[in-house]
Formats: C-alpha cells, structure tokens, sequence
C-alpha cells in the first residue's frame, strides 16, 4: 500500500489517518515487536524510530526509551532487521525516523539502501531542514524513498514553501513549537497552518505532537489528515497499560464520525 | 570599534562543508531572525559603542600581553607572551562573548536568556551578564556536573540564575546543551539562546567568534607595540568547542603571512585509550548540536563521551570553522595529555606566579615542547584562556591520586 493509498483510505473512512509510533530495541530486543503487534490494528502507517543518543528534538520520554534501547546494544544493523520483521506482518507504509548522523555514519548512499532492502516506505529526517542538504534528500528519493520533513507553527511562508516540495511522503506538521511529547489539549491556530501548508503542496499533512488523547486527536482531525501518535505510547507501555486502550481512544477522535475501533 | 568581517561562512553559515543549520525546523525562523539582527547590529554605532564601553570599563579590556620572561629563559627557545584573558573579569575569555550576546539579545527585545555549561564557567559567564542587564537566566547543566561543581552552581545562583541539573544521557556538557536546545525550541518566541562556544547552528560559530576575536586583534596591536610588528611566529590555544581558539586564529587565518596556529586538543588517557576529546585528532565529519564537525561518534553515528581532566575540554565536536581550518591546512591541531597538562598547570605556576585554567595549561605543555626547538628572536603568543582557581581542588585529587602524598587528605577534607 503507497502513502497516498494510506490517508485516501483513511479520508474515505470518513477519519483522519493513524500513525503510531514504535521504536526499535524498546522496550528491549524482541518485546519491540510485541508492541508493533499490539499497534498494527490501528495504524494507516507506521513510524519507526532508530534510537539515538543525542534526540534534540525529542521530550524526556522518547529521550528515555532511546537510551534504554541504545543500553541493549541496538546497532543501525538491528534496526533494519526490526523493519525486515515488520514489514513481514503488514503492508502498511513504514516511515523510518533517524536523526541525521547515523545516516552520515553509515554512509547516505549505503543507509538508503539499507532501509529500502528492508521494506521502509520512507524517511523522517527531525534535524535535517531539506534546503540544508538537497543533494541528500535526492539521493534518498533516488533510492526509492519517499522523504518527510517537519514544518511548524513558526514557520514562515518562505519556510513553508521552501520545505513542502522536498516532502514526496507526506508533511510532518508540528502541533506546538517545542519537542515532543504527549499534552492535554493542542494550541489553536492548527487549521490555519495546515491551511498554509496545503496551498503550497498537494501531499497528505499529519500532525504529530502532543497527541495523547480523543481531544487531542480530534484537533488533529479536524486540521489534517492524519495524526501521529508517540511519546503518549511509550508512556502507556511505561505504565503498565495496554496499548490499545490509548490507541482506541485516539482512533475515536479521529473518526470525525466519532466511530471507534481498529482499521481491520 | 568595529566588528571583524571575514570571508567565511557563506551565506548559509558554511565553512566549505562545515556548519550549517541541523536543527529541528522550529528553530529555522529564529535562526534567520538572529543573523538579520546580528548582521544589523554588528554595524550599528550605537550596539558598538555600547559592547565597547562594557569591554573597557567592565571586563577590563585590553587584556596585558605579557612577556612570560621565566619560561622563556626555562625553556630557553623562542620568546613567549601569554595573552591574559584570565585577568578579564570572571577570569576567562569567555565573557567577550556572553557580553556581546546579551547586548544583542536587549536589542532583539527578548526579556529571558538560556544557556548551557559544563563546569559552569559559561554559566557564571551568562549569568553575570544577564544580571548586568537585568535579564531573566536559566542555566541547564549536567547533573553530574552540578555534583562535581558545586562552587559554580552557587556563583550562579548568587547572580540570579537558575540552574537546571540535566538527568538524561551523559549526565554532561553534550546533554546540557541537548536541554538548552530543548527549552529554546519551546520558548523561542521570547527567549535568548547564549551558546557557549564556536558551536551550533549558524550564526552562533560566526557570532562567537567575532565576538572573541578582539582578543587575536588586541595580540596584533600590542606585538607592533613590543616587537615591532603584527605577526607572532606561532599562535598556541587549547581547544575544546574553540571559542578561545578562534578568537587568536580567525584575525590570523585568512591572511596571505599567516603565522603558524596550533590548536590543541585534549587527549586525556591518549589517543590510544579512547578517553580523549581529540575531535579533530580522532574524530570524523557529523553532526552535533546543529553543525557540521568533526565529531566523536560510534559506527552508528552515536556520539561518543569526550574524557579530558579539564571540564572545558571535554566536548566531543569541535566548531565548524576549526574543523575546516584543519581540513584545509590554515591551523594545525594536535593533542597533549592530561599528564603533561598537569605538568604544564605546575610549571606556570612556579616559574611566573600564574595558575592556569586546566584548559590553558595544555596550551602552555604544547609550548613547552615547541619552544626549545624555536629560535629566540621568534616569537610564540599563548592565549592564557582563563584563570585556574576553579581547577585547584580537581588538581589537587588528581595529584594526590598519581603520587599518593598527603594532598589527598587534603582534598578530602576540602570535599567533606
């Protein structure tokens, strides 16, 4: 299934597509993909994290899984592996998150088809503004990748239009200006930036940040096509609770019908 | 006075292929308002002449370059002079900086400042100037930091910063700036972000370095005054992130009679070891804290813990602009072991009456071995980054630890 397939089938459903997040060594080698299980009934896409030591981007909770993967001994290898296993499970678009060092580590050219060979759809570069490296981002749609970028509620117009085009997957829109992280409730003002966004591309908008709940899903909903839901999963496994009582919850605000349970 | 203009970065805060602007998108606008502002205010009378009066009157700039008579005749080579940014107020160059940021940061109308620090000598820098200027200040620094530095954190608290203990990661200098970052992210819309060193997304390394570059034009003018002419034979500054560095090189570098700039990195254990912070020395192109560097980092592209007994060598990356000197050849950069800082920390004090910051001190060892081979009508400068009375008790454990006297019942009192 294609990016563009996901979110159409999403829209069709008359409800904004779901993007859970999963991270790759949490909670430990092996248990990931426990929680890619209990995630893929309810995921239009999915997003992969690969660990990182230094996630700038990133709030206290997906610091904390990243070092307790990282503590398993997690190589850029192993990844790729939990990806491969995945995509064994489903055909749902796999979208790859890494900050950019491990790419320039392993070596772009040899990074890109590394990921592609084990089924990723797609790249999330959280640190990488495109314009700051286009030559790189060619190189990773060259290899079949399609790329993601991250736009935000400070962004100008000229970033806007600067970032959009280099989004051939979708475009990454930031709920607040901060890191990531689950919250209560998402600013206003969300409609209008996507509606900014949306004169610049025809690519599918997702909102990521701060989803946590039916409330905040059904902000996500109502400004764009699908909502991408992380730190508020992670925090769900640290506690104890399951899964899918979160991911329900969300999936029901993004039914603009309000209609709850799993895609399949 | 004015503000230097020199031919790199480029538009887009690239040194060939260094710098850059690797942040989180949020970041982007704020960056390109900071470099509309700078390069406004860098040529406003009014923000200089103000930056001026505060070097003169309030960091007490000009800062001597003093002729270290004793160690030359010790080490019987080339003449040496110590450029003495530990006598600037809060003893190290790193306020040149800070003071020029700040000004910058009351122009731009933001009412709130945050910094990073390792040791906490950029901490007690930026909170001194945020009292200065009556600006709010949270400082983010390591928990294990705050632990080791308890004096620093004090100082900060004294002059009406807040310091945040950073958990996550290392527990160090790289984490702290993580936070920093993370906090500027969410409160960019009113706050200042003071980075510390030659580091971080464009503009911040060409900012910094500006800023310390007085101290490399000072050098120039005073040397016409002694020896007659500009040119030292050979420029020698430690170098951790290289904000003290780039200060003594960039009015160096890009000139046609360039004299010889060694930059000098910490290699701890050795290089051997793999407890060093020899980014240059050891280390391969990435990307840190938004730039492109040379940069300590695994096979996967994690980043690696920097060792060196001095806290403000102890960064895995080093700024853009160094990173492309050494590519290009415009700077040398080697390594000197914390045993021969140590024994670099010792003989300045006893030959001259001066004790060194632990940074300046590998400084100082690297000068020891290059001097006897030199002429005496040559001419080294050594920049004496800043003063060493917040290294006396780690100097004394670390003593204490390799001979086994009686210091260590010293520090240990001095710890309880």
């Amino acid at each position: 299934m294609t990016t563009r397939e996901a979110f159409a089938r999403a829209k069709a459903e008359g409800r904004a597509a779901l993007i859970p997040y999963v991270m790759a060594g949490y909670p430990s080698r092996g248990a990931d993909l426990e929680l890619v299980k209990q995630v893929l009934p309810y995921a239009d896409l999915l997003e992969v994290g690969l660990p990182y030591s230094d996630p700038l981007g990133d709030g206290p909770v997906i610091q904390r899984a990243s070092e307790q993967a990282l503590r398993q001994g997690i190589h850029v290898a192993d990844v790729a592996a939990f990806v491969r296993e995945i995509r064994g499970l489903t055909d749902r678009p796999l979208f790859l998150m890494t900050y950019i060092n491990p790419v320039l580590a392993v070596g772009p050219e040899r990074f890109f088809g590394m990921f592609k060979e084990a089924g990723v759809n797609g790249l999330i570069l959280p640190d990488l503004p495109p314009d700051e490296d286009p030559a790189l981002v060619s190189l990773a749609q060259k290899k079949g990748l399609e790329t993601t970028f991250l736009l935000a509620p400070t962004s100008t117009e000229t970033r806007i239009q600067t970032v959009a085009p280099y989004c051939s997957g979708f475009v990454y829109t930031v709920s607040v200006a901060g890191v990531t992280g689950a919250r209560d409730r998402l600013p206003e003002g969300l409609p209008e930036l996507v509606q900014r966004i949306r004169q610049v591309t025809d690519a599918p908008v997702a909102i990521g940040f701060g989803i946590s709940n039916r409330a905040t899903a059904q902000q996500a909903a109502q400004a764009a096509d699908g909502a991408v839901i992380a730190s508020a999963l992670i925090r769900a496994h640290e506690e104890g609770r399951g899964l899918a009582e979160v991911l329900g919850e969300v999936r029901a605000g993004l039914g603009l019908e309000g209609v709850p349970g799993p895609v399949h | 006075m004015q503000l230097p203009s020199y031919p790199l970065p480029d538009a887009r805060g690239r040194y060939a292929d260094f710098g850059g602007r690797y942040v989180p998108e949020t970041l982007m606008p704020a960056l390109e308002e900071l470099s509309e502002a700078y390069l406004h205010y860098k040529n406003d009378p009014d923000f200089l002449a103000e930056y001026d009066y505060y070097l003169r009157e309030y960091v007490g700039r000009p800062s001597p370059l003093y002729l270290a008579e004793n160690l030359t005749r010790h080490l019987g080579g080339a003449k040496i002079y110590l450029k003495r940014e530990d006598l600037n107020h809060t003893g190290a160059h790193k306020i040149n900086n800070t003071l020029g940021q700040a000004l910058l940061c009351k122009r731009m109308g933001k009412k709130r400042v945050i910094a990073e620090t390792g040791a906490g000598q950029h901490g007690v820098s930026v909170a001194t100037v945020a009292a200065l200027m009556g600006l709010e200040c949270v400082v983010y620094q390591g928990a294990e930091d705050v632990r080791r530095q308890a004096l620093n954190v004090f100082r900060m608290k004294l002059l009406g910063a807040e310091v945040r203990p950073v958990e996550s990661g290392t527990r160090t200098l790289k984490d702290a700036t993580n936070e920093a970052i993370r906090d500027w992210v969410t409160n960019v819309r009113d706050s200042f972000y003071i980075i510390g060193s030659v580091v971080g997304p464009h503009p911040y390394p060409m900012m910094a370095r500006d800023f310390q570059s007085i101290v490399g034009e000072e050098i120039k003018a005073q040397l016409r005054e002694k020896e007659g002419r500009e040119n030292p034979d050979v420029v020698i500054a430690c170098v951790g992130g290289g904000s003290n560095a780039i200060g003594v090189f960039a009015p160096f570098a890009y000139q046609e009679n360039r004299p010889r700039l060694m930059g000098v990195e910490a290699a701890g254990h050795g290089a051997a070891s793999g407890l060093h912070s020899l980014s240059i020395g050891a280390g391969r192109k990435g990307v840190l804290h938004g730039a492109k560097m040379f940069l300590l980092y695994d096979d996967d592209g994690q980043i690696q813990p920097a060792h060196s007994v001095s806290a403000g060598l102890d960064y895995p990356g080093v700024g853009p602009e160094h990173s492309y000197y050494a590519e290009a050849g415009l700077a040398e950069y080697v390594g000197i072991t914390d045993e021969e800082a140590l024994e670099g920390f010792q003989l300045l004090c006893r030959l001259e009456g001066i004790i060194p910051a632990l940074e300046s001190a590998h400084a100082i060892a690297y000068a020891a071995k290059l001097a006897p081979e030199m002429e005496p009508e040559q001419v080294i400068v050594i920049n004496l980054s800043g003063r060493g009375d917040k290294d006396v008790v780690e100097v004394m454990r670390v003593m204490g630890e390799g001979q086994g006297s009686s210091a260590e019942g010293l520090v240990q009192g001095g710890r309880s």
